[in-house]
Parts: structure tokens; sequence; C-alpha cells
């Protein structure tokens, strides 16, 4: 189906990243978001309380990081498209529900406009050190869904699809911004309603009586109903069987965690988003994400200036990591990866994890606060080209 | 030959239970089950649309109500049913959202929402079971825990102050507020009907007999000896003043209904707000399950 026109400021804008966040948002038919106010990221919700009034949506401003990423879980099983948007300390407290929409399989978006840590850390400046905690940072075993945009207008796009794939996937999606992106200003261009394909929520075409809140098809996918409908179902954190009913038993936990996890990482290709370049004759392959892939762009062009044949794998889709496509690019040939990131390495392990047995992984890392000299991702490339 | 008759009757609140998740958890002489009866009857008198009546529970035994009910019904996280029923009844206007969860729950891990849910006058109706301790994990003190009593986190007698959670509701800003045990099911059962057609943040102590954990350490007795020390030591006071209703270990347990006023829930002061400064330009929440 195609964006609700209502929501969609067609046209050319000159806008930072957490603007245009809120925007791509309110294309995806997002209408409810509630939030709690942290540095880099409060502009969305900012933006999005004086926008929503005018387009049948509401923010509500909670009273902490808790209360706001499980006040979207309600609002969706209410019917509501809805997203929460935070930072750094009020990711960490996210985390149980993050586990819980992954449990419930809540489609819902989390934005995390990244600033320095552990803790208090920097928090106007950027990091990408939350890689790993949007990957694990909720207990128990499953698949996760992030996205990283590395431009205003990527946070428009990518806004869009994170909320495309968790209602497809039905689970929530991390959308890991970072401080940079979201306070850089540039033009955005924001198509016709008409040209924004939204993926529809899978509500059951069943009856009440045929229904099973939580039994799947052949994609793993349940079908939802939302509260008020009938339907009369029961949702819970417990492990739970297909009417969604608790149950406490080791083959419960191994049918619904393996399905969960399989929903994800068995749509692997489908959920592999990168931007390639120079990948056909290249014996070094820069692998970066998020800001810090713009300021690799210029080591990139330093070093094939001088002659070395280095390619760029920008990753637009971070998890599910994409093992498979990184294993296809180093079987071409790949001398090593070159991995710069703002932290101490977080994706650098998982690109050697991947692709180790056959290429080597040189992270260069920033432990946070700025971006790299690019000398440095520069100096790193011309040493795994020798 | 009335006995096929009456066995084929049933109970007019069975069609609000999942009777097909019965047997429950919950312990013999436990008060959470006579709570539940009291608001299935509630509903049933009330001739509520049982369709447009959501149930929110966080964590613990009291959490587990979610489950029984047959309802649109939510298990949420440890404290945090408030916040969940708040997206839920913004989204969803038409539904009536309960949020029965227990004391551990709601006002220790959870109070922060609790006060704040209560500020905004949020259209809940939240009912508490407040046994006085944590049961689920094993009987350890919550912050209702009466003075002196044994638990198994205060071997030697608690002797932190308690939340008189009546005084709390009504200063935070709840539009109803009233107490009852399980004693009292009648006025208990009238209560919840009353709230379920009243707006705004209400809210339902109920005082409420943990045998296993609470009656047996503080050797109290079962089930049946805590009806008897509930009907003993308890005193209806309607309209009484709360800060004047503590509960302690072995003292009076006033109960009634304190407090029913009329302040403006949360939607209609949002609405109030964007219609006198936004005008035709305001276009309310849609709701996408709404008829």
């Amino acid at each position: 189906m195609q964006a609700d026109p209502r929501g969609v400021l067609t046209g050319v804008h000159f806008i930072d990243g957490d603007h245009a966040c809120c925007e791509g948002a309110i294309a995806a038919g997002a209408r409810f978001a509630a939030g709690y106010p942290i540095t880099p990221s409060t502009e969305v919700v900012e933006r999005f309380a004086s926008r929503a009034p005018k387009i049948g949506g509401m923010l509500i401003q909670m009273e902490d990081e808790l209360a706001a990423s499980i006040a979207i879980t309600g609002a969706v099983w209410g019917g509501a498209k809805a997203f929460t948007v935070t930072s750094g300390p009020g990711f960490s407290l996210m985390m149980e529900h993050i586990g819980y929409a992954v449990m419930t399989e809540t489609p819902c978006v989390f934005v995390n406009v990244q600033r320095g840590g552990p803790s208090t850390g920097l928090p106007t400046l950027p990091a990408q050190s939350d890689m790993m905690q949007a990957r694990w940072g909720s207990h128990g075993d499953y698949e996760m869904i992030a996205l990283s945009p590395n431009s205003p207008q990527e946070c428009f796009d990518l806004a869009i699809r994170a909320f495309n794939l968790s209602e497809q996937y039905r689970t929530p999606v991390m959308f890991m911004m970072d401080e940079c992106v979201g306070h850089m200003t540039e033009k955005v261009v924001i198509p016709p309603a008409s040209e924004i394909e939204i993926y529809p929520r899978r509500h059951t075409k069943k009856t009440p009586a045929e229904y099973l809140a939580y039994a799947a098809g052949s994609d793993l996918v349940p079908e939802m109903a939302h509260a008020g409908e009938g339907y009369r179902f029961h949702i819970t954190g417990l492990t739970h069987d297909e009417r969604g009913y608790p149950m406490m038993n080791v083959p419960a936990q191994d049918k619904l965690i393996r399905r969960l996890a399989r929903k994800i990482k068995g749509a692997e290709e489908q959920l592999t988003f990168t931007d390639e370049a120079n990948l056909e004759d290249a014996e070094v392959v820069v692998v970066s994400y998020g800001i810090t892939s713009r300021v690799a762009q210029k080591a990139i062009d330093e070093a094939r200036a001088r002659g070395k044949k280095v390619g760029r794998c920008r990753l637009i889709g971070v998890w599910p990591f994409p093992d498979k496509h990184l294993r296809a690019i180093a079987a071409r040939g790949v001398k090593a990866f070159v991995v710069p990131e703002i932290n101490l390495g977080q994706i650098a392990r998982e690109v050697e994890r991947a692709t180790g047995k056959m290429a080597d992984t040189i992270p260069v890392t920033h432990a946070g606060g700025g971006v790299h000299d690019p000398e440095l991702i520069l100096d790193a490339i011309m040493e795994a080209a020798k | 030959m009335t006995t096929a008759k009456t066995t084929s009757a049933i109970n007019p609140v069975e069609p609000l239970l999942r009777t097909e998740r019965i047997p429950h958890i919950w312990c013999p002489g436990c008060g959470i089950g006579t709570t539940v009866n009291c608001f299935a009857r509630a509903l049933y008198e009330s001739k509520a649309n049982l369709d447009k009546v959501a149930v929110v529970s966080g964590i613990g035994c009291t959490g587990r109500v979610a489950g029984y009910v047959r309802l649109d019904s939510f298990h949420t996280t440890h404290g945090r049913a408030i916040p969940f029923a708040t997206g839920l009844k913004l989204a969803n206007p038409e539904l009536k959202v309960v949020v029965y969860s227990g004391d551990g729950d709601l006002f220790a891990i959870g109070g922060n929402h609790f006060i704040h849910a209560a500020r905004r006058n949020m259209d809940l109706k939240v009912i508490c079971v407040n046994n006085l301790l944590y049961a689920m994990t094993g009987g350890q003190m919550a912050p209702t825990t009466p003075d002196k009593a044994i638990t198994t986190t205060t071997p030697y007698g608690a002797f932190e102050p308690t939340f008189n959670l009546p005084a709390l509701a009504e200063a935070a800003g709840a539009s109803y507020v009233a107490r009852w045990t399980t004693f009292h099911v009648r006025q208990l059962s009238k209560s919840m009907a009353e709230v379920l057609n009243k707006k705004g943040f209400c809210f339902i102590e109920i005082v409420s007999p943990c045998p296993t954990l609470y009656q047996r350490r503080n050797k109290m007795g079962d089930g049946l000896e805590a009806m008897k020390y509930y009907k003993a030591k308890s005193k209806v006071r309607n309209g009484a003043p709360t800060s004047e209703i503590e509960l302690s270990r072995d003292g009076e347990i006033v109960v009634g209904k304190f407090v029913d006023r009329e302040r403006p829930p949360y939607e209609e002061l949002m609405r109030n707000r964007l219609v006198e400064q936004l005008g035709d330009r305001y276009i309310p929440m849609e709701c996408s399950v709404c008829g």
C-alpha cells in the first residue's frame, strides 16, 4: 500500500537527521510516539509533538524511558504504529522492553541517536558504541534488525524501511543513528506519498473462533489482532504456546525461541542492505556504517588516487549481520577488510567472525566524541594494501 | 431429579474466565481468585461490552490475573503495566483499560508510573491486590510490608515505613480511591463496577491474604483465619481522610470509598488544549480499531 498523503511533506527540505527521521516515521504511518528527553535525540520527538496533532497522531512525554518504551508497545496492540526515540543511557533503560517486543512480536521502532558512553559519557558528542547493545542488550537469545543511516536523506528513507521491516517481520527494529547524522543539516527530498511503499500490518483475516495469536505460517510470522476487535487474545512475555498462553517447558521454549530467531536470521539475504563501490577488483574493502562511512570515503578516494585497489562496503543494515554477503565479497580475493567505527571494534569483530578464515580484519577504532581523522583510515588501507 | 439441572447450570461469571486454563496457579486460601470472581461479577453486572475491556497486568502472583480472564489481556513486564496501559488506552480510546496487579509490582518497581498516571488522570482502572509482600518470588518485603512483619528478607521483622496506598493515590491525583479486603466481596464487586463506568484514574486497593508466605510466617493462620481476621479488624468508613487509614500489622483495617471526585482526564485535557490552539487543524489521535 502507499503512504497516507496527510503525513507526507512532499518537497525539498533543508533539515537535520533528527527532523528527517521524524518525517520518515510519519510518512511510514507512525501516529503514536512516547519519549523522554535526552540529548542528542530530543529533536525527533519535539518535531513529532508539533506535527502529530495535525495529522491524527500524538506524542506522550513519559516519566522515563522504561515507560516510553512500553507505552509504544501498548499503543501498537491498540492498533497504532508507534516508535520511541532515545540515546545512550535511555537506550540502556529500554532494553527490557526491546526483549518484550521481541517476545510478544510487537512491530515498533526504537530510534537511538548514539552518543559517547558508557554511562552519561558524552551527551552532545557522537559515537557508534551501542551497536552490540542493539544486538544483544536485552537478556535471552534473539535476533535483531538494525539499520544505520549516514545522512539526513537516509534518516528519512530508512526510517520508513525500519517501520516496514518491523511490520513485515513483527519485531522491534533498531534505528541506529549517531549524533553527527542526527545534527547534520542537508538537503532532504521527500517524495509524493504515492511513491512511498508501506508494508501494512499483518492483521489476521480469521474469525475470533479460528484465530490463534501465535500460530505462524511458512514465513514464521504470525498474524496480528488488536485489542477491542473481539478476539480476546492473551499476550505475555512468558514463554507461550500458539494460543499465547504461558507454557513453561523445554519443548515450548525450543519451538518459540528457534522460530523467533529463524524468522529473522533465516531471512538474512532479504535483510542484507549495503551500499558498495569498486568491489570488482578490490584487494582491500572498507566496511563502515553511519557517519564513519562518509569519513572513510575520503580515505578510500585518496587510496584509489594512489593506485590502490580499494572497495567500499557500507552496511546500511547492520543486524542481522550479513555474514554470507561479506564472505562472498571476501571470496573474490580480498586481502583485508578495514573497519573504521566510533567504538573499540564492535563490528570489526563481526567482520572477523564472518570472514576471518578468508581475509584479515583491520579495525580502526575511535573511543567517541568525534569522527576519525581520515588519515588514520588511509594509513590502515595503505598498510593493508602493501 | 434436580441433579442434572444443577450440574448443567453454569456460574454466570464462567464465560468471563479462561476455564481451559483452570486450575490456576494460586495457593489454597489465596485471595487473588476471590478478587477475580468479584471482577468477573462486576463485568457481568455492569453489562460492559466485553470486547471493549482490556486487562493489563505486571509481574507477580496478581500479574497472572490477565491470563485467566477471557478478555483482551496483556501480561507485561515487572512494574510497567501502567505505562503499557497508557499507550493502549491512548491508541484505542474506546477500550476500558483495567490494570490488575500486585503491591510490589505497582508500588515498588512501578511506583513512578503509578504517581504519574494518577497525576495525568489517565483513564485507567487500577486494581491492586495488596498481600503485603512479594509472593511469587517467595515472600520478600514490599513497600507495603507492615512494621515488625516477618518476610524472607526481614527475618527479624520489617522496619521500613510503608506506603499508605490510598493516601498516595489521592495525593497524586486519582479521581477515585477505595479499599476493601477479600472479605468484602459484595462491596468490592460494587466498587469495581463503579470504576468501570467512571472516567479518569481510579484506584482500588484490596487487602488480600497470602497464607503460604505472609500468614504462615507471621503466625496468622490459613485463608479462613484471614477472613475472620478481616471481619474482626475492618471497619467501613466511607469518606475517611486517607491520611488516617494507614495499615499496620495488627491494627484496624479501614475500608470504604475514600475519594470520588471529578477531574478532567488526560485525553480531555489534551483535546481541549489542542482545539484551543489549533482549532480546525487539530485531528484527534486516529484509532484504527474503533467503530
